[in-house]
């Protein structure tokens, strides 16, 4: 039986957003979300790190191959993301694009890495706000 | 004379393009950046400034001032804000991070009591910075 061992990895992409709820009035979208319901949108340097779990591999001594994992996380998160507008995505078209639920979309990709288990995904916002989620009924832990 | 240096952080939207240029040349040479819709960046200033240590206080500039000024004259103006729509500099520049730097000098040049300003530096993300010395450097 193989050892089972965590590794994590760091991306970055650059995008904007605009935190808005169209159900909701423009003096309560501005109360809630503040400076981040500006209408032109903002911007910040993402950091998504994740972590996965699995047995060490005898052979290569690897949990997954690094080359795997980067080249997945170009084509279904960089390719898409970076350098984009949040907002026009279209898993934002009906979801304001806050740090908890950009948390629960990145999951939904990590999540089909086929390669090892995805145990946490960490989400910086800044260098100051950072969010980690552990999948569905875990809850988001927020860490300022 | 001695150098001081106080950081500020400001997130911002932008996106590179010129209106004098075809789509397909915005595209070639900005590449992602031209994006209409724009992306975004933290960005951290930092504003150096040069002056004589006064012997009394021990300061080259009262730094609580120092921050103030930087609050009004930049952060406040430009974060959680689109740079192409919203400040005035970038409705005929493009924002790059060089430019950026040159609207960051011209917005505090004279200001600083005191001191005069040394060296403007931006930082679009940790590995990319560019610093402006002023207009005759």
């Amino acid at each position: 039986m193989s050892a089972i061992a965590h590794l994590s990895r760091r991306y970055h992409f650059a995008a904007s957003h605009r935190l808005h709820v169209d159900a909701l009035s423009p003096e309560r979208n501005r109360e809630i979300y503040g400076k981040c319901n500006n209408p032109f949108g903002h911007g910040h340097n993402y950091s998504v790190q994740v972590t996965f779990s699995g047995p060490v591999d005898k052979i290569t001594g690897m949990v997954t191959n690094l080359g795997d994992l980067d080249s997945f996380t170009q084509r279904e998160l960089l390719d898409l993301f970076d350098h984009t507008n949040l907002n026009t995505l279209p898993c934002f078209l009906d979801l304001v694009p806050t740090t908890e639920n950009l948390c629960v979309e990145l999951w939904r990709i990590f999540a089909q890495y086929p390669h090892a288990k995805l145990e946490r995904l960490r989400v910086e916002e800044t260098g100051n706000n950072a969010f980690d989620y552990f999948g569905d009924g875990a809850p988001i832990q927020h860490e300022e | 004379m001695i150098l001081l240096t106080r950081k500020a952080d400001f997130s911002a939207a932008h996106f590179y393009w010129n209106d004098a240029w075809s789509e397909a040349e915005n595209q070639r040479v900005f590449g992602k950046c031209s994006n209409r819709q724009g992306h975004g960046h933290n960005y951290t200033l930092e504003v150096t400034v040069e002056g004589v240590i006064d012997p009394a206080s021990g300061f080259v500039v009262d730094l609580k001032q120092l921050k103030d000024i930087m609050e009004r004259e930049v952060v406040s103006v430009y974060d959680h804000r689109h740079l192409n729509h919203e400040i005035p500099e970038f409705k005929t520049t493009v924002p790059t991070t060089e430019n950026i730097a040159i609207a960051i000098w011209r917005r505090l040049d004279g200001k600083i009591p005191g001191a005069k300003l040394h060296r403007i530096r931006v930082y679009e993300m940790p590995d990319l910075f560019a610093d402006f010395y002023g207009e005759g450097a």
